[in-house]
């Protein structure tokens, strides 16, 4: 399955996070709460300005800005498979 | 014996506030840690055996490294105050993350106990957990609880009140991150024990590990300790970082945070927690979301909650303000009939009455915005606000949180500043925060609205109602156009990350946002209260002293005497008492010309041509500073016009008419020159307490009155050029 940023992925697509490439504060705060390679993620839907983004990850919700997503990477699994 | 301390620690969201509210009830104190405007909530708690116990509840945090204030608080608390034992509250639901949070507790070696909040949502979710098996994995005590009905309460403070007795030292758990930083992390820690580097305070591992994390408070602290052990751990740990980008793509930070999800998973693993459903799965909350958040649905809802909130605080709090003001009014009274004239009764009713009525007539307009406030963000609402908004609000260097505190302000004509420089608490991120609390008071508060309203009506009658709607969207464009100023000069720096939760939605319990609504309010009137009244007494001082010259006082003697003597017929006596009424607002208005204030007044005549504005104007504006309202009253008082009742100013409006000094320029200058300049003493308070300093407090006042002056002295100079003052 390919990989692709998390800012390309469509709502209600799900994947596995397989890599944040960003360091320092940000990148601490995106793995304080949970984003870190491994973790299977959905699209929860986008703001009405397409900004920021909501995602389900360890059964809660988080929101991300769209700058911010362009550091994780994730597996899109395919539709019908369930994790 | 002296009382146990217990810590409260968790993940926002997590039910750590409900708990701490369940415990301690209203036994409970706010205060501030040393330094920083991080709350301190300390409350005191009785075991059913009869110990005591104090219970700080720590900043919510979802990590313990050095990144927010939060988090430097709660670890710094830890470390030097060595809590008897930490009560970890996770939240049941949500587990996995939470316990990423509790690890660091676990690797830190603090006494800890785990409390698995709202146990009945994660059952509801279809969530079963295995407390017990938990518990000997993690080696703590881990007991279910329900924060809010209290269940599981007793249970979870007897294993906190064994644990704190047995006084066991610290014991931290090693997690492995892997051979290259485990091995750098024994190099480490090896080098920090035979060096006795700053041992006394943290365990050699642990510091050792902050280091690998690019701990900036830590490294700070190591540098001063020794600069040369602090040089050779920097050493190790830049190899290993170089050696981690090489190999691997990653940082040191990032292995860590892997492996500690890592160790997480894998107890979890251990049939510790078991899924009914899908973790997928909609719940009620991404039910109400999927409205709620919805793209075309959810602004026009928002606008809605939003134009509520403001009604709801500015309608139903109108009356018990009116009550105050009834109450102020009353004292005033009492006291004018009371005292004898002179400088006493003179201060006590126009310094301190009327200064403290000032003061205490926003509290309730303070409480309901609050209480408000509090349901949006206790219901988890307001999260949902900062998501819609945010990318609006990011254009000009703020945060989508920020929306609440303008609207509250005036963003909506008729709010207040002073709550909603309060209402910027919501906000976590510094930068951003510091730049909506200078910038919400360009927005058009009730107090400037009698000064617009008068003006609008006195020269602009046909297009009046026009003219306020265009002066409020300029209000909203000024603020925001200024926090991006700001943000690009002074607080210049990186956006704070967005990263953040959206909790589910919870139904605010009623206790909570009692203790939410006064504890605010009361800081507010603690706070304002003791600087407002020195700063009232000094403006009434200001503005009595030092009166009119012997010559001028005999003067309007005399002329009261000639009046009298004139009216000898009984039956034209309320002709007499007008006529000396007459006298009254005149001698008053002379002597406010020769007050300081008037003085002033007049001094600033020599820059205040520039927008076109006399000394009268200029008393008023300085009086302004007081409260927006006085602007009007103090207009009327330097034309001589005796009390002028800011709602019924129609003589003072025919005044401005015929004077030849005024003119439409003349009047958009000063509506421009009232919008923007400095905020109302109350406001400076509140922003210098809310930042944490004077500095700002200070800051606002002159950069808003340098802004708004160059702007008056542009209308007012471009009208003149281009010929509109005839």
């Amino acid at each position: 399955m390919p990989t692709v940023p998390l800012r390309k992925m469509q709502k209600d697509q799900s994947g596995t996070i397989t890599a944040v490439k960003v360091g320092g504060e940000l990148g601490r705060r995106i793995r304080d709460m949970g984003i870190v390679p491994g973790t299977r993620i959905t699209i929860m839907g986008r703001a009405p300005l397409f900004d920021p983004v909501a995602i389900r990850i360890m059964g809660g919700t988080l929101t991300l800005r769209n700058s911010e997503a362009d550091y994780i990477e994730v597996e899109i699994a395919s539709p019908e498979e369930k994790l | 014996m002296s009382p146990l301390t217990i810590a409260l620690a968790g993940n926002p969201n997590a039910g750590k506030t409900t708990l701490f509210n369940t415990l301690t009830g209203a036994r409970q104190h706010v205060g501030n840690y040393p330094g920083v405007t991080v709350e301190k909530k300390a409350g005191a708690y009785t075991f059913a055996t009869g110990e005591e116990a104090t219970i700080i509840d720590l900043p919510g945090t979802y990590s313990l490294t050095a990144y927010s204030v939060e988090e430097v608080v709660a670890r710094d608390y830890l470390v030097q105050e060595k809590p008897d034992v930490v009560i970890n509250i996770t939240d049941a639901s949500n587990l996995e993350r939470n316990l990423y949070l509790s690890t660091q507790f676990l690797e830190l070696g603090v006494p800890m106990v785990i409390a698995l909040n709202m146990i009945d949502v994660a059952q509801d979710r279809g969530i079963s957990l295995d407390a017990q098996r938990l518990s000997g994995l993690l080696k703590v005590p881990v007991i279910p609880i329900i924060a809010r009905s209290g269940k599981g309460t007793p249970e979870l403070m007897a294993a906190a009140l064994d644990l704190a007795q047995k006084n066991a030292p610290w014991d931290p758990l090693y997690i492995s991150y892997g051979e290259d930083v485990d091995l750098a992390l024994q190099a480490m820690a090896q080098r920090i024990n035979t060096a006795g580097f700053m041992t006394n305070s943290y365990a050699p591992r642990w510091l050792a590990l902050k280091y690998l994390e690019g701990d900036s408070q830590i490294r700070e602290k190591g540098r001063r300790a020794d600069p040369v052990v602090d040089g050779e751990l920097q050493e190790i740990v830049t190899k290993v970082g170089e050696h981690l980008l090489k190999t691997m793509e990653t940082y040191p930070e990032a292995i860590i945070a892997d492996h500690r999800y890592g160790y997480i998973k894998s107890v979890l693993r251990q049939e510790v927690i078991t899924h009914k459903f899908d973790i997928d799965r909609l719940h009620a909350s991404d039910r109400i979301d999927k409205v709620l958040t919805n793209r075309f649905m959810g602004p026009l809802i928002m606008l809605a909650v939003l134009l509520g909130l403001y009604k709801f605080t500015f309608t139903y709090s109108q009356l018990p303000v009116a009550w105050f003001a009834v109450f102020f009014d009353w004292l005033s009274g009492n006291l004018s009939t009371l005292l004898p004239d002179g400088h006493l009764k003179s201060m006590l009713i126009s310094g301190v009455i009327h200064g403290m009525g000032g003061v205490l007539g926003f509290v309730p307009l303070i409480m309901f915005m609050f209480f408000g406030i509090a349901i949006l963000e206790d219901s988890g609402y307001l999260a949902r606000v900062a998501f819609m908004m945010d990318r609006v609000f990011r254009i000009f260097g703020l945060h989508g949180s920020s929306v609440m505190a303008y609207i509250v302000s005036g963003g909506i004509a008729g709010g207040c500043a002073v709550p909603g420089v309060m209402a910027a608490r919501t906000l976590r991120s510094p930068r951003e925060r510091l730049a909506t609390l200078l910038t919400v008071s360009f927005m058009n508060c009730g107090a400037k609205l009698p000064v617009l309203a008068l003006l609008t009506a006195t020269f602009f009658s046909r297009s009046q109602a026009q003219l306020m709607f265009l002066l409020t969207l300029l209000a909203w464009g000024v603020a925001l156009t200024a926090a991006k100023i700001l943000r690009l000069t002074v607080l210049r720096g990186e956006s704070t990350p967005f990263v953040m939760e959206l909790p589910p939605y919870r139904f605010p319990t009623f206790q909570g946002l009692l203790i939410h609504t006064w504890e605010r309010t009361w800081q507010y009137i603690k706070k304002a209260g003791t600087t407002i009244l020195a700063i009232s007494i000094l403006i009434w001082a200001m503005m009595t002293f030092p009166g009119l010259p012997h010559s001028e006082e005999e003067n309007f003697a005399r002329q009261r005497q000639e009046v009298t003597a004139s009216f000898t017929q009984t039956t034209e006596a309320l002709h007499l008492k007008e006529k000396l009424a007459a006298i009254d607002t005149a001698q008053a208005g002379s002597a406010l010309r020769h007050s300081i204030a008037g003085k002033i007044g007049t001094t600033m005549e020599t820059v205040s041509w520039l927008p076109g504005f006399d000394w009268r104007t200029n008393i008023a504006l300085v009086g302004g500073f007081a409260a927006k309202e006085v602007i009007v009253t103090t207009l009327g008082t330097a034309y001589s016009l005796g009390d002028t009742d800011p709602k019924n100013n129609a003589s003072l409006s025919e005044t401005l008419a015929k004077d030849p000094h005024w003119n439409p320029v003349v009047a958009l200058a000063l509506i421009v020159f009232v919008m923007f300049y400095a905020p109302c003493f109350v406001t400076v308070v509140c922003i210098s307490k809310e930042s944490g300093s004077w500095k700002w407090g200070l800051f606002s006042i002159c950069f808003n009155t340098a802004f708004a002056f160059s702007l008056a002295t542009l209308v007012y100079q471009g009208g003149q050029l281009l010929g509109l003052a005839g």
